[in-house]
């Protein structure tokens, strides 16, 4: 085999092997740890674009990956596609672009944080590329843990808190994920996705009920990582009281639990499912429903900005959820644009947030706090301060950048949020089969656009106590180039995204048509074939 | 019989560890959580369909009869999930032990209501 056939893997193995590795080294050696995590990190980004890259071949479907060399249905697959193509690049995007902040100061907040974030990339990556149920599982508690520490990192009551709720919520989810895993085996006899998708028209009346509950149990445990209301609760209070880098990563770990709802729900229950075709479809656009809305008013109450942006995160999970609960091709191409897009400026305002607030109360510097409890030599600390140039006028540059992320996040023209959110409604409102609008595309369209009013409503208050009344005591924030690129980085792609916007649409809609009609993908993973041994060719 | 039996044994457990987990106290959530990871297990296993006395590993060699043999996936999937679900409960049990200590309570929000 040749070696560029083992790049499907190389996502999970070169954060495993780097998380690994910085294990070995004392915490002081910080410097070190940060180059070989950078180093990494744009290793794994080089990947993700080549495999977008190969992904993105006219007729080519997936490239299918045989661990252990087992066939098909026995062993595990991973599968490389359109859209966990897209999913690993906008991951090593958010985490280089994570990673880079963090090198101003976070990094050195508590132990082993370079390790904790490649097995968290590891877990990510393997999730999105896997094509086992199982497996499935078991890169998302290699996530997940990763996550609580990760969640943890700088200590302090607050993070320990709701770092507390976030592992018990996340811990019995794992659970409904363990009950609905098992009740798909136990009523089809296999865990591989392509192969469900196959056996599942097929299962005898008596037990599709059993099979119904099972895909319910399981998409419970998807759309609590989601946050979809009435399961979100947990949400808002960690991912505002996780430290900044943490929190920008933390974005795209609501999409896995999206993803998992998008990859499977046409997969198993779409229109060749049979009797349980378009299962749970109408629940999911409900709940997706309730969730922005719910999400909304979140945004117009929160005072604190951290918790503005957590609020964020609800609407857009519930507008993508609430997408795929039309299933509908067009719909989902304008949802995979717009979760795109909105994943790039969550995880730049998590980012611009920490920044901003330092001008707001720089009594409460937590981080300095910590970094204290912790030990770090301050004396260290005080060189490191002079690094990097603080840029004039910061807060004339951050205020543009705020600005931006209002336009973006309220879906107003003309960045790439209006354009996710317009093919959205133009989508949602075309779907019907006869032309005619139906009642819940009506309620989609509403609550969207309200919405969006309401974002940027709850910005413009923000913006104006931060920008143009600051308080008396006000200090202009002291701002490290580090810190301030990573913002300018996620940001700048989300003009890309408008500018060269025909392409990534096309791209989109690509991995949409494939995910509404699967055969392909089906076909391609069950005739995989083996790569013959050495010792087989030998007896030959 | 045994059916009956398995499936009293995954019910009570899950049963108490939910009771358990919506408990206000971390101990007590942390129990809860461990018994809804017992039950879970068996349940897991009873996948596979209950049969006692045969074995899920093949011998070696001969015409493979696959009646006389169990399932092995759910008993590998159960392995599976036991080591995972002792990680994490360590896991959870340090935080824990972090969230004591810092906030000298041991009630879930980290205050007495």
């Amino acid at each position: 085999m040749q070696l560029a056939n083992h790049l499907d893997i190389a996502p999970i193995i070169l954060p495993l092997v780097t998380g690994a590795f910085l294990l070995l080294f004392d915490e002081r050696r910080h410097t070190f740890k940060s180059l070989v995590n950078i180093a990494a990190t744009l290793g794994l980004l080089l990947i993700a674009g080549t495999l977008v890259a190969q992904a993105d071949v006219e007729g080519s479907v997936a490239s299918v990956y045989l661990l252990g060399n087992w066939a098909a249905p026995y062993g595990i697959v991973l599968v490389v596609d359109r859209l966990s193509a897209m999913m690993l690049l906008l991951t090593a995007l958010l985490a280089t672009a994570a990673l880079v902040f963090s090198l101003a100061r976070w990094h050195k907040a508590g132990p082993h944080f370079h390790s904790l974030f490649q097995f968290l990339l590891m877990g990510l990556n393997g999730a999105f590329l896997t094509g086992d149920l199982f497996n499935l599982f078991v890169f998302f508690e290699v996530l997940l843990a990763a996550s609580y520490g990760l969640m943890l990192h700088g200590l302090g009551v607050t993070r320990v808190r709701f770092g507390m709720h976030y592992i018990a919520v996340n811990l019995a989810a794992s659970m409904l994920f363990l009950i609905g895993v098992s009740l798909i085996y136990g009523v089809t006899g296999t865990l591989n996705m392509a192969d469900l998708a196959v056996r599942i028209p097929a299962v005898p009346a008596q037990d599709r009920a059993l099979l119904e509950a099972g895909t319910a149990i399981l998409g419970i445990a998807f759309l609590t990582k989601a946050g979809i209301w009435p399961l979100c609760f947990w949400l808002p209070g960690a991912y505002s009281a996780a430290a900044a880098p943490v929190a920008a990563i933390f974005s795209i770990m609501t999409k896995v639990g999206v993803y998992a709802v998008l990859r499977l729900s046409p997969l198993l229950l779409g229109a060749r499912a049979g009797d349980s075709a378009s299962f749970g479809d109408v629940g999911l656009l409900v709940a997706g429903l309730v969730t922005m809305a719910f999400g909304t008013i979140g945004v117009l109450a929160s005072q604190a900005m951290a918790r503005l942006v957590s609020y964020s995160v609800l609407v857009s999970s519930g507008t993508l959820l609430a997408a795929v609960g039309m299933a509908d091709a067009g719909v989902t191409t304008g949802a995979l644009f717009y979760m795109v897009s909105s994943t790039l400026t969550i995880g730049a305002l998590f980012l611009l947030v920490e920044l901003v607030d330092r001008s707001q109360d720089p009594a409460a510097n937590v981080l300095a706090v910590t970094m204290e409890a912790y030990g770090d030599d301050p004396e260290e600390e005080e060189i490191d301060e002079e690094v990097g140039v603080t840029l004039p006028a910061t807060l004339a540059i951050l205020g543009i950048c705020f600005v931006l992320c209002g336009l973006l996040l309220s879906g107003l023209p003309p960045l790439s949020g209006f354009l996710g959110k317009f093919a959205l409604l133009s989508a949602a409102l075309s779907a019907g089969d006869d032309g005619a609008i139906s009642g819940m595309a009506w309620a989609f369209f509403a609550v969207l656009i309200i919405s969006g009013l309401f974002a940027m409503v709850a910005m413009l208050r923000v913006g104006i106590r931060t920008f143009w009344a600051p308080p008396i005591e006000g200090v202009v924030p002291r701002v490290l180039v580090v810190e301030f690129a990573p913002v300018a980085l996620l940001l700048a792609l989300c003009v890309v995204m408008t500018v060269k916007a025909g392409p990534v649409m096309a791209y989109v809609d690509a991995t949409s048509q494939s995910l509404h009609s699967p055969d392909a993908y089906i076909e391609g993973v069950l005739s995989a074939r083996q790569v013959p041994s050495p010792k087989m060719e030998a007896g030959r | 019989m045994t059916e009956l039996t398995l499936s009293l044994a995954i019910g009570v457990l899950v049963g108490s560890g939910v009771w358990l987990l919506l408990r206000p106290r971390t101990y007590q959530v942390i129990v809860g959580l461990s018994l809804i990871a017992y039950g879970v297990n068996l349940f897991i296993f009873s996948m596979g369909r209950l049969r006692s006395g045969v074995p899920p590993v093949l011998d070696t060699g001969g015409v493979v009869d696959p009646t006389a043999y169990t399932d092995p996936v759910p008993q590998a999937l159960v392995l599976t999930a036991i080591v995972i679900g002792f990680a994490t409960t360590a896991l959870f049990l340090v935080v824990m032990l972090v969230a004591r200590g810092l906030t000298g309570s041991d009630h879930v929000d980290g205050r007495e209501p």
